[in-house]
């Protein structure tokens, strides 16, 4: 039964990312993006990461995803035009992806073979409040330290996006 | 795990029966209410005080011609009200109506799933449904549409900071994201609800929850990116038919889901305001009787003709649905489910009460109110809530 | 029903990582390439829920949690610069963006 719900929303997220490569139209690219990230809140919760399932939804394809949509319509970015591809790139870049995904595979597969498995409740510390224990108590430094890069983040974007005033 | 999955099915088609009639009839409840605040009938005619209106929408909007505009991007044009409509009936699946109940002699709950972590279920989805509106508004390749979108997804995002900031408060409170176990925390009668107990009680957060969403349901005062008056009709300018008949639905649903999560994280759910051993299990007995006495009296002495035949019919049926609160082997399931009822009844009523009240707000007002003044009044309040329950506890 | 090897979710998190770099590498928009970085970023932090996984340990929840935080704060950022380049180039297309001068 994991096997199915693996197989299932793994298909989805790759052709979802096949989907935000190829796709002309940023807008495709963005929903897609957002399928891909709905299928790996999915794996996250076979994994037991309830709380970082939750957390993707919410923050990456809630919020993220809908300010990338929101700049793609304010922009009205039309579909990407063909000229300026360079041939060369890709004929030197696609076997050498190629190569790098199947050295990670290769590496993936020595290093855990059939041994290891993953089925619901295999680990149960994902909660809320593990998480939230282990972030206030172990993490806390780098917890103040995002909450200060979110507070920079913020007034660059508001300094960035503002109009000037004349 | 054969019994799970028939209890489950059993339980997810009553749901979706229920949701589905309560979904229509919300409709006529708004049309009835508004209209006799502006002092007018309503819908009058279409079966005994205008009951049979909503069949009569349904039936229109099936049969109207389904117009797909030439011009629209199809594939988004087309996912975008299914998109809402399902992100919207999504966080019923997790909402308990009323505590464990024996069916068949399987112990059940009355919730289709109790999920651990049910709180942040439902912030997600009502997150994904901004995408709904949004696209709505881009596909349709029309400039209103298009304002209509982005005003209204710009504001839901903004108002979801205080939604959360007022959920994250009486959840210091509970100490649980489980609806279920939410809602047993508050047991035990009026004291012990969310909103009155503790060390703060969270009547700020009630409000600002309430508020951010009235905003989340793009309703009035907050309903600009929907107006009629302003934008054609926003983002749902070029829907037709069974499109534009789920944009609504999607609406009415997350006036439920919010009502719903209002009742649940600071009214006490289910539980009655006061223990049964002091009658609160007659209270839904009263309400009904004397519900049923005034429709009685004036179906003596009726203002129009035709109230003569129809109020002294429903003042039967109330006196009878009082009847039925009195046998004893309903009260373990009836009571809780009443109570949740009331509760999610008013706030509904509340909600349309003010529509048609308040007038709505001009774009830039809303986002200043909520960017300069919800955020962090929202931010204060978790503040001192934590500081209170850290010195308390 | 057998059980996933853990094999597997690595590998889905290597083919989304290159998915992600041949978006980088071989599109011209520059949203398109934003969306990119995240989905390496989306790949990444698969890894770290599966090793969190496998070791029996929070601290790889954690971990992707603060990439997700990290993630959201340079996409704000990120997405305001496009703002600004496409407020003074009027072109979204990054090899027209190659001098300094207007």
């Amino acid at each position: 039964m994991e096997v199915v719900i693996f197989l299932v929303f793994a298909i989805i997220a790759v052709v979802c990312a096949i989907n935000v490569v190829v796709q002309t139209h940023p807008i495709s690219s963005a929903i897609s993006l957002v399928g891909v990230m709905g299928s790996l809140a999915v794996l996250y919760l076979l994994l037991g990461a309830e709380f970082l399932a939750a957390a993707q939804v919410i923050v990456y394809a809630g919020a993220v995803m809908v300010l990338f949509v929101f700049v793609i319509m304010l922009l009205n970015a039309g579909t990407e035009s063909r000229k300026g591809r360079s041939f060369m790139v890709q004929l030197l870049g696609v076997p050498l992806l190629v190569t790098l995904l199947g050295l990670l595979a290769y590496i993936v597969q020595r290093i855990y073979p059939i041994g290891a498995s993953v089925h619901f409740g295999g680990f149960t510390q994902g909660t809320p409040r593990d998480v939230g224990r282990a972030l206030f108590s172990t993490y806390l430094l780098p917890f103040e330290v995002t909450s200060i890069l979110i507070l920079i983040a913020i007034l660059g974007a508001i300094v960035l996006a503002r109009k000037e005033l004349d | 795990m054969d019994a799970f999955i028939v209890i489950s099915l059993i339980k997810v088609l009553v749901v979706f029966a229920v949701l589905m009639t309560t979904l229509a009839y919300l409709q006529w409840v708004e049309r009835k209410v508004i209209a006799h605040i502006q002092v007018r009938p309503g819908p009058y005619r279409v079966g005994p005080h205008g009951l049979l209106q909503p069949l009569a929408d349904v039936v229109k909007l099936v049969t109207k011609e389904d117009l797909v505009p030439p011009y629209v991007n199809k594939p988004l044009y087309l996912a975008a009200p299914f998109l809402a409509i399902t992100m919207s009936l999504l966080p019923i699946s997790v909402i308990p109506f009323g505590p464990a109940i024996a069916v068949a002699g399987h112990q059940t709950y009355m919730q289709l799933t109790d999920l651990n972590i049910g709180v942040l279920f439902v912030l997600a989805v009502s997150s994904m449904g901004v995408y709904g509106i949004a696209l709505a508004g881009w596909s349709s390749n029309n400039k209103y549409a298009l304002l209509g979108g982005l005003r209204s997804s710009a504001q839901m995002i903004s108002y979801e900071l205080p939604l959360s900031l007022a959920i994250a408060a009486p959840l210091l409170l509970s100490n649980t994201l489980s609806l279920h176990d939410l809602v047993l925390t508050q047991d035990g009668g009026i004291w012990h609800w969310n909103i009155l107990r503790g060390p703060f009680p969270q009547i700020f957060s009630f409000v600002i929850f309430l508020i951010a969403g009235f905003a989340e349901t793009n309703r009035v005062p907050f309903d600009l990116p929907e107006a009629e008056n302003e934008l054609v009709a926003g983002f749902h300018t070029e829907y037709s038919s069974m499109k534009f008949a789920s944009f609504f639905m999607a609406e009415y649903a997350n006036m439920i889901t919010v009502s719903s999560m209002a009742t649940l994280l600071f009214l006490g759910g289910w539980t009655a305001p006061w223990p049964a051993a002091y009658g609160s299990s007659l209270a839904p007995v009263v309400i009904f009787a004397i519900a049923g006495v005034v429709a009685l009296y004036h179906g003596f002495h009726p203002a129009r003709r035709r109230d003569q035949r129809t109020f002294p019919v429903f003042g039967v049926i109330f006196l009878i649905i009082a009847g039925v609160f009195l046998l004893p082997m309903v009260q373990d399931w009836l009571l809780p489910l009443f109570w949740f009822c009331a509760k999610t009844g008013t706030l509904l009523f509340a909600f349309i009460w003010i529509r048609g009240t308040l007038p709505r707000f001009r774009y830039d007002q809303l986002m200043g109110f909520t960017w300069k003044f919800l955020f962090p009044v929202a931010m204060a309040n978790l503040l001192v809530t934590g500081l209170l329950v850290a010195w308390f506890s | 029903m057998a059980e996933i090897p853990i094999a597997w979710f690595l590998t889905l998190s290597a083919v989304l990582f290159v998915l992600g770099v041949a978006g980088f590498l071989f599109r011209r928009n520059i949203i398109t390439v934003f969306m990119s970085i995240e989905l390496m970023l989306n790949a990444v932090n698969l890894s770290f829920v599966t090793f969190s996984y496998r070791l029996k340990q929070v601290d790889g929840n954690l971990f992707a949690f603060f990439v997700m935080v990290v993630a959201a704060a340079e996409a704000a950022v990120g997405l305001a610069i496009i703002l600004t380049v496409f407020k003074n180039r009027s072109t979204l297309n990054i090899d027209e963006v190659e001098t300094m001068k207007n």
